[in-house]
């Protein structure tokens, strides 16, 4: 019955041979085997920074103003949008709100952690005064009458949005291609995808348009374009972060994302919109630490900073169907952290391919429903027409662009009445499956890795008319969503492609509300990764934060 | 023929509980059409009776009535009375200007989640416990998925598979003018869920607007079982319903503003045919909706319309006409209309609203409700019966909440039970009843009443003197002994003041003394009357009579 989502290659999941298995020795020797990906390395090789932590330092100091570091990032995404069109809105009151915080410190008033920090937000997350179409065309020229809880936060902080950036229409894509609007390149390779469904905001880090950016993550969507784009993406445990505000694709699944140049920026950007909201019954009371407090360099200097940890590599993502210097790039990055202290064992995952068509039948139906409110009767755009149904179908027809036909059709037969059970029912089965099994992984293990999507960036308009193709890029990620715990995903290596190589992305997955050792762990492998710098070219001239 | 009968039906409504639906047995071509008048319904429909000729079918359709009988199944919409809607902070106020109490939420906007209002779950299992339910302590909810305008989300959050309460059952008294009796009527289920908003159609009808005031504005479901066989019984399941959510305080119950909506559910068999029928088929034939039922009385109607209507096709062999669809009952023409026919059954495609929590009760939390319950409409009822109070009292006092009360707090007084009774159904309700206002609304309160029935039966006062005062008490207040002092109403019982007045009268008539001396006796009416009028009405009338008596006969 689940064959309808199915793709061929998962079988190939079930099919291990014992060649493929690794133990931890095994994983040591392939350090050996690395690829020709480290050759693509560039050269200049400090580990990032944070930007926050240096913008809000310089401004604190009066270094710098507010109103030049956003005009740096504002002249900089002026020279690159028309190239990575990542942005879908931006406002014209930045400058404005960065003279208001450089008055402010000049007053000596009290800044937040975050003033004059530019944050991107993904379109399908409400702003007040900015329009938010979710990348749909039935939503155009929509402006919501509040802000999402999240950006409240953000702004409450002293953040300045800089605008909306592009994503697949509501949130239903890998590539960023399915925006009614645009199509968002990869700033490593513009004949590439940025990766999606928040492409536009992963683009924008990565091009430094803005020095962190908000996605949202239904299946993968943070850290599959995190990864395409060489970016660290959060996706914060279900519950974590409030989903008031964000445009519902699958509100089961559905959480809003982080993206920084840096595993601190996006740290420090967690921190500031967590925490139970009374608007969201789903979010959770569990308190918030400081996820800031434990950029502490000095462990840096110990030989084994992270001496005793368990980190678990899920066998079942190492496998035919992966590209293999991906594959390498995960060895590599695996023995990098047993060089850290860590233990690295393989843990399998049996139900992990189960979860992809489990996904698709259950987000397909939540949003099937989610997306029965636009209707054309409130707002969006209605076509005129004589009678209630054909109001409902023209909208419809016109307003949602054919991924998403696709999903709520799926969706619709899904919930449909005789075949719940063999569809929604045995999805929630499955879910219920690997819940248990990542439970079960992560008590024995402080994370487990993997890589972030099967592959690096494809070319743009590679797997457009392959539907069930790029569903399956989403194999690494959505997992995580069904079990509803957080993971991580940071820059780990290159591989070939592009004019200079193409980032792969490596997925650190924690306990549920553990983000915290999952953003130290990621911290010590940025900080101590040698040789690879993860800003692109394009903007690498003009950049020296 | 079938189609006299049929057009005939259409147009007189019958009445059809059994006591007086056709006044003769044979061949009278008569019947009497009486709009029932539920006792504890509100008196919205004067009663009319009107005398309609039928030709022979009559005699027909009197046969068959008894060889068939009705199923009917009642869905039951409350109106919570919550401060604000089920998911967000809208206060929610009938008859507001449209569009005034909405807020992103309610409206559906993108981003906006529903965040439940606690006080749903509290009422809930008030009514729940109080339908004698099992509650379920963990349930969820649902999204149940149709387009309308007035549905914002293009979802309705209900409960589907696991409702809150469910397998209860609701006792009540049928009214004694229509036979009485006690009945019981099962309750499948109760379960919450939110409102839609309303469509206000423009006079010509080229558009329509939406207002979202109602929009998500806490319902609860209660769902019969198909236990009633007539108009009169589901009139009475729907009234005795407003009155447990009103003695519950959950919901004022108001149907003209739809604070309570009932949907019915009539089918009609021959009689007999449930033994072997099971529960399944019979929901199957459960097939014709009736709505449009503003009132109890247009709910008995209504239900009885659609039965004759049913049992006149069964008549005629044309089953194949009773089909599964909603009919209108249109109050003017007294009778049922078709509004859709329902083609195959409606596919909502609920699944578990993944935005809410479930809903988890605490075997405390219930028990501190279960604790906290008023005395209920049944059991108050029982409570009257067994202090001697005849049927129609008993119904009449437990009818409304604060009657109630007052009657309680007037007999907690040490007040006679069976007088305290009288005078609230008798004057006090007559006077409620024309100066249209509420027992509460009224100045007299319960100790003064128990004081002017003490005064009376003690004979400080006479009952007409009683009577006068209350009215006094009821428009302006005051106090039983106060009013006696000022206007000096204290009955005279002392025989030599009464004496000195009989004598008075007497020799004020001896015209008439003469008379009544003379064989005339009926005039001492006419004496008792003098005296009482001089007396300014205060004389103890058994005194009175009396001295009267024993001067008139005094010959001497």
């Amino acid at each position: 019955m689940l064959s309808a989502v199915q793709n061929p290659r998962f079988y190939l999941f079930k099919r291990r041979s014992p060649l493929h298995f690794y133990s931890s020795k095994a994983l040591l020797s392939s350090q050996s085997v690395t690829g020709p990906e480290h050759h693509q390395c560039s050269a200049s090789t400090s580990p990032p920074q944070s930007q926050i932590l240096t913008i809000h330092k310089s401004l604190l100091s009066g270094q710098i103003k507010a109103v030049d570091v956003a005009e740096k990032y504002l002249s900089r995404l002026r020279r690159t949008n028309s190239l990575l069109q990542s942005f879908l809105h931006v406002s014209d009151s930045v400058l404005q709100q960065a003279e208001d915080v450089d008055s402010r410190i000049e007053r000596g008033d009290d800044v937040g952690p975050l003033a004059g920090i530019l944050v991107g937000v993904k379109d399908n997350i409400c702003t007040l005064d900015m329009p938010s179409t979710a990348g749909s065309r039935i939503l155009e020229n929509y402006t919501p009458a509040f802000d999402a809880t999240a950006v409240k936060r953000l702004k409450d902080g002293g953040a300045i949005i800089v605008g909306k950036t592009n994503m697949d229409e509501f949130g239903m894509g890998s590539t960023t291609e399915g925006s009614a609007f645009q199509v968002t390149t990869n700033p490593w390779d513009v004949s590439r995808v940025p990766g999606g469904s928040s492409g536009g905001s992963a683009a924008a880090v990565s091009a430094r348009q803005c020095v962190v950016s908000l996605g949202s993550d239904t299946g993968g969507s943070v850290r599959q374009p995190a990864s395409f784009c060489g970016v660290v993406g959060l996706k914060p445990t279900y519950g974590r972060v409030s989903r008031y505000g964000l445009m519902a694709y699958a509100s089961s699944l559905d959480v809003i994302g982080c993206f920084g140049s840096s595993v601190a920026d996006t740290a420090i950007l967690l921190h500031a919109i967590s925490g139970h909201d009374r608007l969201d019954a789903t979010s959770s009371k569990q308190e918030v630490p400081d996820f800031r407090s434990q950029f502490d360099f000095s462990n840096l200097l110990e030989s084994k900073p992270l001496k005793g940890l368990r980190v678990g590599v899920i066998r079942e993502t190492l496998d035919d169907g992966v590209d293999g210097a991906v594959i390498s790039s995960i060895r590599t990055a695996a023995s990098h952290l047993e060089e850290l202290g860590c233990s690295v064992t393989e843990v399998s995952m049996p139900s992990f391919s189960l979860g992809l068509p489990a996904y698709y039948i259950l987000a397909s139906s939540e949003s099937s429903s989610n997306l029965s409110r636009y209707d054309g009767i409130r707002y969006g755009n209605p076509v005129v027409a004589d009678e209630l149904n054909s109001l409902y179908g023209d909208s419809r027809a016109k307003g949602f662009g054919s991924e998403v036909k696709m999903r709520i059709l799926m969706g619709t037969y899904a919930l449909s009445a005789g075949y719940y059970d063999a569809y929604y029912k045995r999805a929630q089965q499955v879910r219920t499956i690997i819940q248990k099994s990542f439970k079960k992984a992560l008590d024995e293990n402080d994370i487990l890795i993997s890589p972030a999507a099967p592959s690096a960036a494809y070319k743009i308009g590679e797997k457009k008319n392959d539907p069930l193709a790029m569903y399956a890029g989403d194999i690494m990620t959505v997992n995580v969503n069904l079990a509803g715990v957080p993971a991580l995903v940071l820059p780990c290596g290159f591989v070939e492609g592009g004019p200079v190589g193409l980032p792969v992305g490596l997925q650190m997955i924690g306990a549920a509300f553990d983000e915290q050792k999952l953003l130290k762990i990621g911290h010590i492998f940025e900080q101590t990764l040698q040789g690879c710098s993860f800003l692109p070219p394009l903007v690498a001239d003009d950049f020296a934060c | 023929m079938a189609s006299v009968l049929f057009r005939g039906i259409q147009t007189h409504p019958f009445l059809l509980y059994r006591s007086a639906l056709f006044t003769t047995k044979k061949a009278v071509p008569y019947c009497r059409m009486e709009c029932t008048q539920v006792q504890t319904a509100t008196q919205d429909n004067p009663k009319s009776q009107t005398k309609i000729s039928s030709t022979n079918p009559n005699k027909t359709l009197n046969k068959l009535m008894e060889n068939y009988e009705a199923i009917i199944g009642i869905e039951t919409h409350v109106q919570l009375s919550t401060l604000t809607k089920a998911f967000c902070n809208c206060p929610y106020n009938y008859g507001s200007q449209p569009n005034t109490s909405i807020c992103p939420i309610c409206m559906g906007l993108p981003g906006t989640l529903p965040v439940l209002n606690s006080k749903i779950i509290e009422f809930a299992v008030k009514v729940g416990l109080a339908l004698n339910c099992n509650l379920s302590l963990n349930s969820k909810f649902d999204r149940k998925q149709y387009f309308y305008p007035d549905l914002p989300k293009g979802y309705q959050i209900s409960q589907f598979d696991v409702p809150i309460a469910s397998g209860g059952f609701i006792d009540l008294d049928l009214p004694v003018e229509f036979g009485g009796g006690h009945r019981r009527f099962g309750i499948t289920r109760v379960h919450m869920e939110e409102d839609a908003g309303k469509l206000l159609h423009a006079g010509e009808g080229s558009y329509s607007q939406v207002d979202l005031n109602r929009a998500g504005v806490p319902l609860l479901e209660i769902v019969s079982e198909p236990d009633m066989r007539s108009g009169i019984e589901a009139a009475e399941y729907a009234a005795e319903l407003q009155r447990l959510v009103r003695y519950l305080g959950v919901s004022n119950g108001n149907m003209q503003e739809g604070s309570l909506r009932c949907d019915v559910n009539v089918s009609v068999r021959p009689i007999g045919q449930s033994e072997f029928g099971t529960k399944r088929e019979m929901r199957i034939i459960l097939d014709v909706e009736v709505k449009n039922l503003n009132s109890f009385s247009s709910m008995n109607r209504a239900i009885d319309y659609e039965i004759s209507r049913q049992v006149a096709l069964h008549s005629q062999g044309q089953c194949d006409q009773i089909v599964q669809e909603t009919r209108l009952w249109e109050e003017g023409a007294q009778r049922t209309v078709t509004m859709r026919k329902k083609e195959g059954l409606s596919d909502y495609r609920y699944f578990p609203e993944p935005d809410l929590p479930e809903v988890i009760l605490s075997q405390e939390y219930v028990d501190n409700i279960r604790n906290s319950l008023p005395e209920l409409p049944e059991k108050k009822r029982r409570r009257y019966e067994k202090m001697g109070l005849s049927m129609q009292d008993v119904l009449f006092l437990a009818n409304d909440l604060n009657v109630a009360a007052f009657f309680d707090a007037t007999i907690g007084k040490d007040a006679d039970v069976k007088l305290a009774a009288n005078w609230i159904m008798g004057d006090i309700a007559a006077y409620m009843k024309n100066e249209r206002v509420s027992v509460d609304e009224i100045k007299l309160t319960p100790e003064e009443l128990a004081e002017l029935i003490s005064s009376i039966k003690g004979g400080t006062i006479s009952g007409k003197i009683g009577k006068e005062i209350l009215f006094e008490l009821m428009s302006k207040g005051g106090t039983v002994k106060g009013l006696i002092e000022e206007k000096d109403l204290v009955q005279i019982v002392d025989p030599v003041e009464v004496e000195k007045m009989v004598d008075k009268v007497l020799s004020e008539n001896p015209k008439q003394l003469q008379q009544y001396r003379g064989g005339k006796t009926k005039l001492q009416g006419f004496f008792a009357g003098q005296v009482m009028k001089a007396s300014k009405g205060k004389a103890n009338p058994a005194l009175l009579n009396k001295i009267l008596l024993e001067k008139l006969n005094d010959k001497s």
